[in-house]
């Protein structure tokens, strides 16, 4: 760790904020040194975002004092961020897909009325920039056409072309490939080394022992603890997190598989430029078993989902559900009513309506239920009601069905979707991504009733970019690779085979 | 987490577009004192003109009943994440509905034939509207461009219709024959007319109230608008309804087709814009007289924006566009210099605040109130 110099880059002192009922930050004090590496942990709603929102401009603290490099300053906007040196690399990008890496660099610092100039000294800038920091990207390039990896780069150098000193990172990983998170943590490493300040928010313990210099972790809106990376634990830090011992390993018996459930036979799925996304893909979900389907993000599992829950339809196979074609079903709602549940690997876009109240997504799919009121008629009393008693049930926080979907933290929003899609004693469970971007304790109670599921004779498959979930769930586990299944393993294989696979390497086939 | 800028409910529903209403009417006073009024004066005649009196009262709401029918039919395409521009058209085709019906079934008695020709209004309506809605769900023809287009077909569609087959012969104004009529004396009402509330009170209680076109349709405006309500916030459809508006992907995921709730949610809003004729053809001028919608349709789009698309926001709204439609043909009575395209003006600019620029000040009044409740 660089020494740490007299002043500090950022301060923040005593900042406090609310959003009606909810204290997103109480009296938060936190210093950051100068060319360190500086982690922020907790679980999801636990105020880390909103924090380095004010940071950024983009709330006002209703109380306290920021200070840059000494300097008590104002932050009215995200400009006024950035002319102070602060720039923030955010979970979803600001980049404009249509746009080229240097006219994506130069937005926002266009500099007058002709943009010919703006390029040609941001050209020699990004040149410059890239060398410095190893972050090599193609100025030409259309930044749609560009893998997620490199589009990031591309906002790190954005930031840093505007004369950021500190950078803010949210959640950079979620959306990387591990070798794209390891080429990641070496640029971040590189500019603490040229004395840049890097925070880094995540809920990742192990992104946090990796690379950072020191860490604050934050729990329900306050600092509850601050360590230095290299004196502290995975163990101590989980715990600092949530605020009790966790499990992080799964304890499960051994399954019992029963009879096949889902039977995918031969399915293939083509976009519309006749690319096979899915690709001659079969394989069985037994009741009373996990199959997990393991692979890098965007190898088909996204598509597989879609067809197997009668969103899209397949170009060619056919998959039996209970002894039933999906091709005669066809259509979600046919299937719900069939037994088969669904929790989408996109939350915010799919799972739930984030601008309904959260018993309204929480019938999502079921709304046109006889429970719910007769006829026409949806009973807001009992729709209410019923959510009420599931988020009960599944300790959803806070438990107010009346609040906004969206104003749910991420883990609290999957288990009212978790809570929707087994209240009707499903046969089949399909589960994709079911912690992503989900707080510790919430994965834990996620896990806990997947297996509970299991338990009860359900047949669950489970999609998830996380090796860790899918080894520690599933009974058996599928490879996917190019939209094709590499192989199928039980729950033993060993991390560096499945890795293999991942990879698109087959021994055996070999 | 809440955006920046969020405000409190209550700021979000009063305080922004009393604030906006102002700001217009500040600079409508700078565009009067530019052509040499007093802008005070000539507020103070527009509101005179409008709730002054009982005369002024019963234009106002007169003119908000048709502007509540527009306001809710673009508000249920909104809430399906449809722009409806064509509520002109629509309210316009769906006077030939209440025409054809009160004259093809004149015989019959009025209980029967008055709801039959408000539901032939909200059919024909309907089906205006439903068939941009269909090109939108099923050829993916863009809403906007199609409803407006629509817009035109029905005007002269209209114009050949009123001329070649409703126009009696003989008659120099195009429009078509009295729907029916009404006899204070003996009550005695034939047709699809529906009576205004002068001609009512002089029948039942003997009492001569001034001449408005006021009539039963408002009360009809009021039943309508919270059945919007109840559809949207309380029924199934109505969810689906939002949900594909909200969030489309969501919808589907749900097993809610979205080109099905396209297709109905455009039948009801036309439907909705189509009850203006029940107001207009069978309240007020009982025959179908050519444009006779007379830009109500496109004032239910400042309405909708203005009412946040919520029926009680919509009735609200559409009050304050009676009192600037009464007001504003009080004033140019009063003042010849603030002439008929004047008010226009003032009424652009209100449009303008309340709709285009409503979330002007919303940054501004949102670090206002954040910084006030330390």
């Amino acid at each position: 760790m660089t020494p740490a110099q007299d002043t500090p880059a950022i301060e923040l002192i005593g900042i406090d904020k609310r959003f009606g009922p909810v204290h997103a930050n109480k009296d938060v004090n936190l210093t950051i040194n100068q060319g360190s590496i500086h982690g922020i942990i907790g679980e999801n709603g636990a105020g880390k975002s909103t924090l380095m929102s004010i940071l950024f401009g983009f709330y006002h603290a209703d109380k306290g004092e920021i200070r840059v490099k000494g300097q008590p300053l104002r932050i009215k906007s995200s400009s006024d961020a950035i002319a102070h040196g602060i720039g923030m690399v955010h979970q979803h990008f600001m980049l404009v897909d249509t746009f080229t890496v240097l006219e994506n660099v130069v937005l926002g610092a266009e500099g007058g009325a002709l943009i010919g100039p703006a390029l040609a000294k941001a050209r020699e800038a990004l040149a410059h920039l890239a060398q410095e920091y190893d972050m090599d990207v193609d100025p030409d390039a259309i930044i749609g056409e560009l893998p997620v990896g490199l589009q990031q780069r591309v906002e790190i150098l954005k930031a840093l072309f505007k004369g950021a000193e500190t950078l803010i990172l949210d959640e950079p990983t979620g959306v990387l490939t591990p070798d794209e998170a390891d080429h990641l943590f070496r640029i971040l490493g590189q500019l603490r080394d040229q004395g840049k300040t890097v925070i880094l928010i995540t809920h990742k313990l192990r992104e946090i022992m990796a690379i950072t210099d020191r860490v604050t972790v934050m729990r329900r809106g306050e600092v509850v603890a601050n360590f230095e990376t290299k004196k502290t634990s995975v163990e101590e830090l989980a715990e600092a997190m949530v605020g009790r011992r966790v499990l992080l390993h799964v304890d499960k018996g051994p399954a019992k598989p029963r009879e096949v459930v889902l039977d995918v036979r031969n399915v293939t799925w083509k976009d519309k430029k006749g690319i096979a996304r899915v690709d001659n893909v079969s394989f069985t979900v037994r009741a009373g078993e996990i199959v997990g389907i393991a692979g890098v993000s965007g190898n088909g599992q996204s598509e597989l989902l879609d067809v197997i829950s009668g969103i899209t339809r397949p170009t060619s196979g056919e998959i039996i559900f209970e002894g039933k074609s999906i091709g005669e079903l066809a259509d979600p709602r046919h299937l719900r009513e069939e037994g088969l549940a669904h929790v989408p690997e996109d939350r915010q876009h799919r799972g739930l309506i984030t601008s309904f109240d959260a018993s309204e997504s929480a019938i999502l799919g079921w709304h046109y239920d006889e429970s719910l009121g007769h006829g026409f008629r949806l009973d807001r009393g009992k729709v209410v009601n019923r959510t009420r008693k599931e988020m009960e049930e599944f300790d959803v926080r806070p438990a107010n069905p009346l609040l906004k979907s969206g104003k749910f933290s991420g883990g609290n929003q999957q288990k009212i979707i978790l809570a929707r899609e087994i209240a009707r004693d499903p046969d089949l469970l399909i589960v994709g991504q079911p912690t992503r971007g989900v707080d510790i304790g919430a994965i834990e109670f996620i896990h806990k009733r997947l297996i509970h599921l299991r338990d009860q004779g359900k047949a669950i498959l489970l999609v998830s970019v996380e090796l860790d979930e899918i080894r520690s769930l599933s009974d058996r586990i599928i490879v996917m690779f190019a939209g094709k299944v590499m192989g199928e393993r039980d729950a033993t294989a060993n991390e560096r085979e499945l890795g293999l696979l991942m990879a698109g390497v087959n021994k055996e086939a070999a | 987490m809440s955006a920046r800028g969020e405000l409190p409910g209550w700021a979000d529903v009063a305080l922004i577009p009393a604030l906006n209403l102002i700001v217009a009417l500040l600079v409508s006073g700078v565009v009067v004192l530019i052509i040499g009024e007093n802008p005070l004066e000539a507020m103070w005649i527009m509101l005179k003109g409008a709730v002054g009196s009982i005369k002024g009262w019963g234009y106002l709401l007169y003119y908000a009943t048709n502007f509540i029918f527009t306001g809710l039919a673009v508000a249920v395409a909104f809430h399906a994440g449809l722009f409806n521009i064509g509520g002109e058209g629509q309210a316009y085709f769906a006077g030939l509905g209440a025409t054809v019906v009160g004259l093809s079934f004149e015989f019959l008695p009025w209980p029967l034939l008055i709801p039959l020709a408000i539901l032939a209004s909200a059919l024909f309506g309907a089906f205006w509207g439903f068939v941009p809605g269909y090109l939108q769900a099923k050829r993916g023809s863009h809403i906007v461009i199609t409803t407006i287009m629509f817009n035109f077909i029905a005007s002269s569609l209209m114009v050949y219709i009123i001329n070649y087959w409703l126009r009696p012969v003989g008659k120099m104004a195009v429009e078509s024959r009295a729907i029916g009529s009404f006899d204070f004396q003996t009550f005695d009402l034939t047709g699809a007319y529906i009576p205004s509330f002068r001609e009512l009170t002089l029948a039942i209680f003997g009492y001569r109230l001034p001449s408005t076109p006021l009539n039963p349709s408002f009360f009809l405006a009021l039943a309508v608008a919270w059945g919007v309500w109840y559809f949207l916030w309380r029924t199934k459809l109505g969810y689906e309804v939002r949900a594909v508006g909200a969030n489309t992907d969501a919808a589907i995921y749900a097993g809610i087709r979205p080109q099905k709730i396209i297709m109905v949610a455009m039948a009801i809003s036309g439907g909705l814009a189509g009850l203006l004729a029940v107001n207009e053809v069978m309240g007020a001028q009982h025959r179908l007289v050519l444009e006779y919608v007379q830009g109500a349709g496109f004032v239910g789009i400042a309405v909708a924006l203005m009412g946040r698309s919520h029926p009680v926001g919509i009735v609200l709204a559409a009050l304050l566009f009676g009192l600037l439609y009464q007001g504003g043909t009080e004033l140019s009575f009063a003042k010849p210099e603030i002439n008929r395209d004047m008010i226009v003006v003032i009424q652009g600019l209100v449009i303008l605040f309340m709709g285009a620029l409503e979330q002007t000040f919303r940054p501004w009044l949102s670090a206002l109130l954040f910084k006030a409740e330390d």
